[in-house]
C-alpha cells in the first residue's frame, strides 16, 4: 500500500511517525522484511558531513549613511575578498576565497589557514566580522570607503547557498608517482602509500535515493545545523553514469544545490576548513529525509557499504590530466576496514568525510521529525533522472585567433 | 623495571653548547632516541626524546637534567587535540608516522593515542579543521 507525503506529515504532526536512520533501516528491513518495513516505516533519515568546496553565502548588509555602492567596487570580510558584482549592498562570499596576501602555494605546500569557509563559520557562530569596502562613488551612492564590524544578527539577509553539495559518490584518491602530493583529497604518499575516500557511504543522502525518486527541488533538508532546501540540481550533476544492479552509481553522479537561512545554522555544522597544499573550504552538514512512499523507495534506503563501489583514481596523473582510467573499484565496506588491495598491494585507507557526524545529523533529523518540528515537503520539480540524457561534459577549448 | 618515556626538554641558552644527553648514557645507562631537536633564534634548545632504561636510573637521569637547568615536560601534554574542532573525519589516520590515530571500528570515532605521538607535527597542517595543536 503506497503512502503520500501528506499522510506522512499528518503522522509527524500527531507525533506518530515511524522514523529510522539509514543505518538502522538496514537491520529493520532484514528483520521485518521489506514489504512490512515499507508499510510501517514513514521516513528514513540520511546525513553527510564532509568538505564541500562549492559552498558560499550571500548577504545584504544594509545601507550606510551616506550610501555606498559595493557593486563594481571591492569588499573584504576579515580580509577575505567577497564578490561585488551584485547591487549596492549585496555580497557573495565563496568558501574557497583567500585573502590577497595569503602566500598560497608559494611556500609549498601552503597551509591555507583562513579563507571564505572560515568567515562563514565565524558568522554562523555569531562573531563580529570586519567589513572593509571601497567604491567608485556615484551621484546617488557618493561614499567611497567603508570600514565596520558587522554581525550576522544585524544583516538583512545571510543565506547559505551551496551550488554543489552532497556528491552521490566519490573517487578514492591514490598516488602512483614517487613523490608525496597534496591534493583536495588530502596528502597522498608516493607509490600507493595510502588511499583517501570521502563519503558517508550507506548514510549518505543520494546513495539512499539513487534515482532521485523523492529528493527534488524544494525538498526540505537539514543544512548546517538548521533547515534548508534543495534549490536545484547541483553543478556537475551527472546522473547517466554506470550503476550497479541496485542502481547505485559507481562514480560521481548526482549532486545537490542547497539553500537556507544562515542565521538559524550553527558553526558546529559549518566548519571552516584548510586543505594543505590546496586551499580553503567549508565542511558542511547535510541531511535529507526520505519519505517511504512505497516498497521500491524503502529498498533503496537499505543500501549497505558493501553494495557501494567507488573508483580508485591516481591523483598524480589520471586526475590532473583528466584521463578516464581507474585502478579498480572498491566497496565502502572494504574502505572502512582500514585497507584496500590495489595492484595486489595492501594500501591503508583514510576518510575525508566524518561518519560519526553524518550519523549525528541523521539522528538529529530523526529527532526533529519524531518530535513534529520538521515536516516533509513534496518536490516541486524532480531532478534529472538517469535516463534524462543530462551529463557532465569536459570543457571544449577553442583557440582564440588574434 | 624498564621504562620507556617520551619527554620534551627545554634547554636554556647557557646549556645549549654543553654535552648533556651523553651523560644520560654514560652515567645512567639510558638509551635515547632523538625524535626532534631545534635551537631557536634566542639560542634556546628544544629536544623531544624517547628515553629507555631502568626506572631507578631513569629517575636519577631526570633529576640530573633538572639540576642542570633543563625544563622537562611529558610529550603527551605537548600535542593535543581540540575536541571541539575535531570532526572525526579520519584524515589524520594515514598521515601520522607512528600511527597515533586510529578509527574505532564500531563508532568510527578517531582515537588519538598521545603515548604513541612523536611530536613530528605532520598532523597539524594536515588536519582539515585544524584541531591538532602543538604547545612547545
Amino acid at each position: 500500500m503506497a503512502k503520500t507525503i501528506a499522510e506522512i506529515n499528518e503522522k509527524i504532526k500527531a507525533g506518530q511517525a515511524v522514523v529510522f536512520n539509514a543505518e538502522e533501516i538496514i537491520e529493520v528491513a532484514r528483520e521485518w522484511g521489506t514489504s512490512r518495513a515499507a508499510k510501517e516505516v514513514d521516513v528514513v533519515t540520511t546525513g553527510t558531513f564532509g568538505i564541500m568546496c562549492s559552498s558560499g553565502a550571500y548577504f545584504n548588509i544594509g545601507h550606510s549613511q551616506p550610501r555606498l555602492k559595493l557593486g563594481g567596487g571591492r569588499a573584504y570580510l576579515n580580509d577575505v575578498p567577497a564578490y561585488t558584482g551584485l547591487a549596492a549592498v549585496d555580497l557573495f562570499l565563496g568558501a574557497n576565497a583567500l585573502p590577497d596576501d595569503d602566500p598560497r602555494n608559494r611556500v609549498y605546500p601552503g597551509e591555507f589557514n583562513y579563507g571564505g569557509g572560515h568567515v562563514i563559520e565565524e558568522l554562523a557562530a555569531g562573531k563580529d566580522v570586519k567589513l572593509v569596502a571601497t567604491a567608485y562613488g556615484t551621484d546617488c551612492y557618493p561614499r567611497k570607503r567603508l570600514e565596520t564590524w558587522i554581525n550576522i544578527k544585524d544583516l538583512n539577509q545571510a543565506v547559505l547557498f551551496n551550488v554543489r553539495n552532497a556528491y552521490q559518490n566519490y573517487n578514492v584518491a591514490v598516488n602512483q608517482s614517487d613523490k608525496t602530493i597534496y591534493t583536495y583529497m588530502g596528502i597522498l604518499k608516493p607509490k600507493l602509500g595510502n588511499a583517501n575516500y570521502s563519503s558517508a557511504g550507506q548514510l549518505s543522502p543520494l546513495f539512499n535515493d539513487p534515482y532521485y525518486r523523492t529528493t527534488g527541488i524544494g525538498t526540505r533538508i537539514f543544512l548546517g545545523g538548521g533547515t534548508g532546501f534543495v534549490a536545484w540540481q547541483g553543478t556537475q550533476f551527472n546522473p547517466s553514469v554506470p550503476r550497479t544492479e541496485k542502481g547505485v552509481p559507481k562514480e560521481g553522479a548526482g549532486t545537490l544545490a542547497v539553500i537556507g537561512d544562515l542565521k538559524q545554522m550553527s558553526s558546529k555544522w559549518l566548519v571552516g576548513t584548510s586543505v594543505q597544499g590546496y586551499g580553503c573550504s567549508l565542511t558542511v552538514g547535510v541531511g535529507v529525509p526520505i519519505p517511504i512512499l512505497n516498497e521500491e523507495i524503502l529498498q533503496y534506503t537499505t543500501v549497505t557499504d558493501a553494495d557501494i563501489l567507488a573508483p580508485v583514481v591516481d591523483y598524480a596523473d589520471a586526475f590532473p590530466n583528466l584521463k578516464p582510467e581507474i585502478l579498480g573499484e572498491v566497496s565502502y565496506a572494504e574502505l572502512k576496514s582500514g585497507k584496500i588491495k590495489i595492484k595486489g598491494r595492501d594500501v591503508p585507507t583514510a576518510s575525508r568525510s566524518s561518519y560519526p557526524k553524518a550519523l549525528e545529523i541523521a539522528n538529529t533529523l530523526k529527532d526533529w521529525i519524531k518530535s513534529g518540528r520538521f515536516l516533509l515537503t513534496e518536490a516541486v520539480e524532480p531532478l534529472p533522472g538517469a535516463g534524462s540524457g543530462v551529463a557532465q561534459r569536459p570543457l571544449k577549448e577553442r583557440p582564440i585567433e588574434y | 623495571m624498564v621504562v620507556t618515556k617520551r619527554i620534551v626538554l627545554h634547554f636554556p641558552g647557557r646549556l645549549v653548547e654543553r654535552p648533556i644527553i651523553s651523560r644520560l648514557v654514560k652515567d645512567y645507562d639510558l638509551e635515547f632516541n632523538i625524535l626532534r631537536a631545534s635551537i631557536t633564534p634566542e639560542q634556546e634548545g628544544l629536544m623531544v626524546l624517547e628515553l629507555k632504561g631502568n626506572q631507578g636510573e631513569y629517575d636519577k637521569g631526570v633529576e640530573f637534567l633538572l639540576k642542570a637547568g633543563v625544563k622537562i615536560q611529558s610529550l603527551s601534554q605537548d600535542v593535543t587535540r581540540n575536541e571541539e574542532r575535531c570532526t572525526h573525519c579520519g584524515a589524520c589516520v594515514t598521515v601520522c608516522p607512528p600511527g597515533a590515530f586510529r578509527v574505532d571500528a564500531k563508532t568510527r570515532m578517531v582515537i588519538f593515542d598521545n603515548k604513541k605521538c612523536i611530536a613530528c607535527g605532520l598532523c597539524i597542517p594536515a588536519c582539515p579543521p585544524h584541531a591538532m595543536e602543538v604547545h612547545f
